[in-house]
């Protein structure tokens, strides 16, 4: 048994007490000490261990779960990068830390489909390395020979870039993976027939919409659609302001000029709700700077 | 009741008297609140995030266990001199050594059910929060198959525990104890490296030495099907079957060499 006279019983409490005081001075430094000596903290994002082999040395019989801790950290700095105010960025880690993440577990399919988006994706969503995205993508289909989706997202990449005979080639090679999906051979022939129209592209996004695994990825191609949706939409308003000019002299300089004339209903929107603009001097259209829709894929970001 | 099973309640009972199941609180607190705070940082990978960690974590917390407590098996029965009276009874040295293995993989079992049922219990948490669309393209988060990997460590964690003890039939020092069984279970992970030395060295005396450790040192990295379980890829039954049967027939051998030191130790 213990004692607990009066006397130990108000030391305990003073210790206690104490405790709390230092506890809260230690998180008031802290405090000041970001707030004054944020600069000087600031540390490079950096890689101590970038051989993948090391590292499944390394990770012993555990090496899925490292591999989730890069996965997370290939996450942040993906994130961290693209969400810094930094107008240059570069992504430099972003091939090593996935390299790692799929060298540690060589089945992990988001990461590589994931990797080869965003290292694919231009500046300054993504990387801008197609060639990264391909060499990654070619690492998983030597992993899990099985599976389709592989060659289909190289092919994907080439298409990106405009590559339409070897994305055509891409598609061909992922629909003669056993299992494969039956739309990868139309696909092919609509990509390599069509040389990259809307057509394909559309079939593409719709795709990634509907067998996409991850919501990031369908939230992006129901984006995309939109864009190919306005898109479609564009032509349609140029032909009418085509039209009002041959019949005016002039294009048209706002929207209510085609509503007088009886070409449209009503201020015309994009599917995100946004009104399209109108380029007064040559009759253009435009989904507005406003709209999560801009810029198209048609049109640059400044 | 047999004296081998005597000894082996006796080692359950020291085990839960030596705070082990704790081990599994602390393994519920690390996987709810993974849980919870997971699906900010992963990008839709919660479910196999939560499924790795359990693992690992059952795998981790076992080691612990079976390294620290089996080197103390009969080390510390020496160290206190209880096992003076120990001996005074009607129990054949056989027994006791068999016994103390029984005992403290019994603790383990117990240990890895209770830890299943809160693993299952996450996950089944993860099923109802979230979106049905999480899950596809993968195996289901309540996957039965998940037990074939819990098997697996469960029969890793039982050799463990026969290295453990092992040495602690005849070294006095559970720091070197502790260090010996930890550097096996380490260069039991590199068995395909040992395999093919030949390909990184020219020496044949080299090569041979690698390949008679790799046949001798028990071959750890035979039991870890975690990943394949997780990514829903076959285990098939034949080598589950032989892996298991691997097992049993080293634990065999490290408790009957047990068996024999021990029987031929003084303690006058």
């Amino acid at each position: 048994m213990t004692s607990s006279s009066p006397a130990s019983r108000a030391a305990s409490a003073g210790a206690v007490a104490l405790l709390l005081v230092l506890a809260a001075s230690v998180v008031s430094l802290q405090m000041y000490h970001d707030r004054h000596f944020r600069a000087a903290a600031t540390a490079q994002q950096m890689l101590y261990v970038r051989s993948p082999a090391v590292m499944k040395r390394l990770a012993l019989s555990y090496d899925a779960l490292a591999s989730d801790l890069y996965w997370i950290r290939t996450i942040q700095y993906y994130g961290g990068t693209r969400l810094s105010p930094d107008p240059d960025k570069h992504y430099e880690l972003l091939y090593p830390l996935l390299d790692l993440t799929t060298s540690l577990d060589p089945h992990f399919s988001i990461a590589y489909r994931f990797g080869a988006f965003f290292l694919s994706e231009r500046a300054p969503g993504g990387a801008g390395r197609p060639d990264l995205a391909i060499a990654l993508l070619r690492k998983a289909m030597d992993a899990n020979p099985d599976r389709w989706e592989y060659p289909y997202d190289i092919g994907f990449v080439h298409y990106r870039y405009g590559e339409y005979p070897e994305a055509a080639e891409w598609f061909r090679r992922a629909s003669q993976v056993p299992g494969a999906t039956n739309w990868l051979e139309p696909l092919a022939a609509v990509t390599l027939a069509a040389g990259g129209n809307l057509e394909a592209s559309r079939l593409l996004w719709q795709n990634l919409l509907t067998n996409g695994e991850q919501d990031w990825l369908r939230r992006t191609a129901a984006q995309r659609l939109q864009q190919l949706d306005a898109i479609d939409e564009i032509m349609r308003l140029e032909a009418l302001t085509a039209a009002y000019e041959m019949r005016h002299g002039a294009p048209p300089t706002t929207w209510q000029e085609l509503i007088a004339a009886g070409a449209l209903r009503a201020i015309p929107r994009d599917p995100a709700g946004h009104p399209y603009e109108l380029n007064p001097w040559w009759g253009l259209v435009t989904v507005s700077e406003e709209s999560p829709l801009w810029p198209l894929p048609t049109e640059r970001a400044p | 009741m047999p004296a081998t099973l005597l000894v082996a309640v006796h080692v359950f009972r020291d085990s839960i008297r030596d705070k082990v199941l704790y081990s599994i609180v602390a393994f519920a607190v690390l996987l709810m609140g993974t849980s919870f705070l997971i699906g900010q940082l992963t990008a839709g990978q919660d479910v196999k995030i939560i499924k790795d960690l359990g693992l690992a974590a059952m795998s981790l917390f076992g080691l612990f266990i079976a390294i620290f407590i089996g080197i103390g098996l009969v080390s510390r029965e020496i160290e206190r001199r209880s096992i003076y009276a120990m001996l005074a009874k009607p129990v054949r040295r056989y027994e006791f050594i068999i016994g103390k293995y029984v005992g403290l993989v019994g603790t383990l079992l117990v240990n890895l059910a209770i830890m299943a049922v809160a693993y299952y219990a996450v996950l089944a948490y993860m099923t109802v929060v979230l979106p049905p669309g999480a899950f596809k393209g993968g195996p289901p988060a309540m996957d039965p198959r998940l037990l074939l990997a819990m098997g697996m460590i469960a029969a890793e964690l039982a050799l463990v525990t026969a290295v453990a003890l092992f040495w602690s039939t005849f070294s006095s020092s559970a720091l070197l104890s502790a260090a010996l069984t930890a550097g096996i279970w380490v260069a039991g992970q590199f068995g395909s490296d040992l395999r093919n030395f030949d390909q990184v060295v020219n020496s044949p005396a080299a090569v041979a030495t690698a390949r008679g450790l790799y046949y001798v040192l028990p071959n750890f990295a035979a039991f870890d099907i975690k990943a394949q379980v997780v990514h829903g890829l076959p285990v098939t039954a034949g080598y589950f079957a032989m892996t298991l049967l691997y097992a049993v027939a080293y634990i065999a051998m490290l408790i009957t060499a047990a068996v024999l030191i021990f029987s031929r130790r003084d303690f006058k």
